[in-house]
């Protein structure tokens, strides 16, 4: 121990010792980030009406409340459902453009990448506010159909940027070759360049289905009626007073964010290999 | 000679019309936006400057100037956002450093710790900071009992309770372009000034943290930007005492349906975003910003 604290820690030669405050600083820092988040999931199985840490008794009913309630479960099936469904819209629009705008060199590509990419730049409120307006006109305010091309909206700009430095470093001579050997411009994408670049797409997928089930602002906007998401629910039980079911159904979303990620950093991984 | 030109002339054609094709397929992704943003906000754009009367009127923006709340309504949003950047540089350049010197395998272990939260939902993360800063919350009650203070704080429903929420949901979006800024730079220059005699220190300033500074751009004007419109963090843990820009767009809708004054409050929000990015542009690379987090 004392050894390594008087070893040279970096290229300068300052020793560990010189800079042990720098990793307890950074350990806290971490520790500040990660456990607020993590906190909650043994909360949410506390027996009391205020949320304990470490919790005197242990229960299950906030859960069960949870699972009983009619509105709850309503708005976890849009959730899940408009996760979905925006995954499914998303990904081809996304990959599609990615591929238009990689493969084609009209002048105006640039102009279109800056339009793609605006719902990531404009401030979400504005969009809301907009796409309230818009659905007024269209009438389909508080319809999943709404709900999922909004979030898609938001997913777009993920797709094309995951997508899209994924094409960055694939060969185009490839397709070409395929397709000097009498194959169609769709038949040389689908089976030679999609299947080198599906782990952006794969990856690209699971970050439209999470951009969708966590965003809270659109859906709080354009989302109610017969179709209301979690997160608007959440937001607006927030707003009156601190539910401990909210702590129940945090923890199965924190439960379906970690699936996402891992799920995304297997097939992240298998880029590598 | 005559065929090979119309041959060259039919080829350069065709190659015209496949770009165009290829072009083509972004069109699905491109007329989404169109509909459900670009329309819409150029509609706010052109309702702002509607009077009530229904004709072209300043009022919307003239009421801005005028009334005091407006200007306490920007001013917040300005503080607010300056003090989370600020806060967020302070907190998250040591730990992009650390997590620069450690070992690969070893930092991304590090890394997984600035990720987790960084994809947990921003609900989530608000709600947990209303648990844990409220009066009987954890933070209070090991406080106390750790002797830091006697009675209960009020931490939440307050600015200091809205700061520490938005530098926790923000220090992802700083230490990820820092890090991978800090991984960038050619650890052979700290050598060399070591050789030349600088002292670790002098090496740091004079050397490294200069070779850091686009990556610590990148993400501060990503945070600023990110706060100036933020909406749930501060409506949650704000308690309607911090009230910023996005909070009385939404409000004059949802209480008072008053689409002029909303409208002209998102132009002005608009603006100063784009305003941000293009002089962020002017030094950084878009595509830097864009795909820097990943």
């Amino acid at each position: 121990m004392l050894t390594w604290l008087k070893s040279p820690a970096s290229e300068t030669q300052v020793t560990h010792g010189q800079r042990l405050w720098l990793y307890v600083l950074a350990i806290i820092i971490m520790i500040l980030l990660v456990a607020p988040t993590l906190i909650v999931v043994p909360m949410s199985f506390s027996d009391s009406q205020y949320l304990e840490f470490p919790p005197e008794t242990w229960s299950t009913r906030w859960y069960s409340h949870y699972l009983n309630s009619d509105e709850w479960m309503l708005a976890t099936r849009t959730s899940f459902m408009a996760a979905f469904l925006t995954m499914l819209v998303a990904t081809p629009m996304g990959v599609l453009a990615a591929y238009g705008l990689h493969a084609s060199k009209v002048p105006f590509i640039r102009a279109a990448f800056v339009m793609l990419i605006t719902p990531m730049m404009v401030p979400v409120v504005l969009i809301a506010v907009g796409a309230f307006y818009a659905y007024v006109k269209l009438q389909i305010l508080y319809t999943m159909t709404g709900l999922v091309l909004a979030h898609s909206l938001l997913a777009i700009p993920l797709v094309l940027i995951v997508t899209g430095s994924a094409l960055k470093s694939y060969d185009m001579n490839q397709e070409m070759a395929a397709r000097s050997l009498g194959a169609a411009r769709w038949k040389a994408f689908l089976t030679i360049t999609l299947p080198q670049i599906r782990f952006a797409v794969v990856t690209s997928a699971l970050l439209s289905f999470l951009a969708s089930f966590d965003e809270v602002v659109i859906a709080m906007f354009i989302s109610g009626g017969d179709n209301p998401t979690l997160t608007r629910s959440m937001f607006n039980a927030l707003r009156d007073q601190i539910d401990p079911t909210i702590a129940a159904i945090s923890t199965i979303m924190i439960l379906v964010t970690t699936l996402m990620m891992a799920l995304a950093q297997i097939f992240g991984r298998g880029k590598e290999g | 000679m005559a065929t090979t030109d119309i041959n060259a002339s039919g080829l350069r054609q065709d190659e015209r019309m496949e770009r165009l094709k290829l072009f083509g397929l972004a069109s699905p992704a491109l007329l989404l936006v169109l509909v459900i943003l670009v329309i819409p906000v150029g509609w706010l754009f052109y309702v702002s400057f509607v009077g009530a009367d229904g004709s072209f009127s300043l009022e919307n923006y003239e009421r801005m100037i005028e009334r005091k709340s407006y200007a306490r309504i920007f001013q917040t949003t300005f503080e607010v956002s300056i003090l989370t950047t600020g806060l967020c540089i302070l907190i998250g350049y040591p730990l992009a450093y650390f997590m620069s010197q450690l070992p690969q395998r070893l930092a991304n272990l590090c890394l997984l710790a600035v990720l987790l939260p960084f994809w947990t939902s921003l609900l989530v993360r608000t709600y947990a900071w209303l648990v844990l800063l409220q009066k009987q919350g954890l933070v209070n009650n090991w406080a106390i009992s750790l002797g830091l203070w006697d009675e209960p704080l009020k931490m939440v429903h307050n600015l200091n309770g809205t700061l520490i929420g938005m530098v926790h949901i923000m220090l992802p979006f700083l230490i990820l372009p820092t890090y991978g800024a800090m991984k960038a730079i050619d650890r052979d220059y700290l050598k060399a000034a070591s050789n030349l005699g600088a002292s670790p220190r002098r090496a740091f300033w004079t050397v490294f943290f200069p070779l850091s500074t686009p990556g610590l751009f990148a993400g501060s004007l990503m945070v600023f930007v990110l706060c100036l419109g933020f909406f749930v963090t501060p409506a949650i843990l704000g308690g309607g005492r911090v009230i910023l820009v996005s909070m009385k767009i939404v409000s004059n809708i949802e209480l008072f349906v008053n689409w002029g004054a909303a409208s002209a409050l998102g132009v002005v929000l608009l603006a100063m975003t784009i305003v941000v990015l293009w002089v962020a542009s002017r030094f950084l690379n878009l595509d830097q910003m864009t795909g820097g987090g990943h």
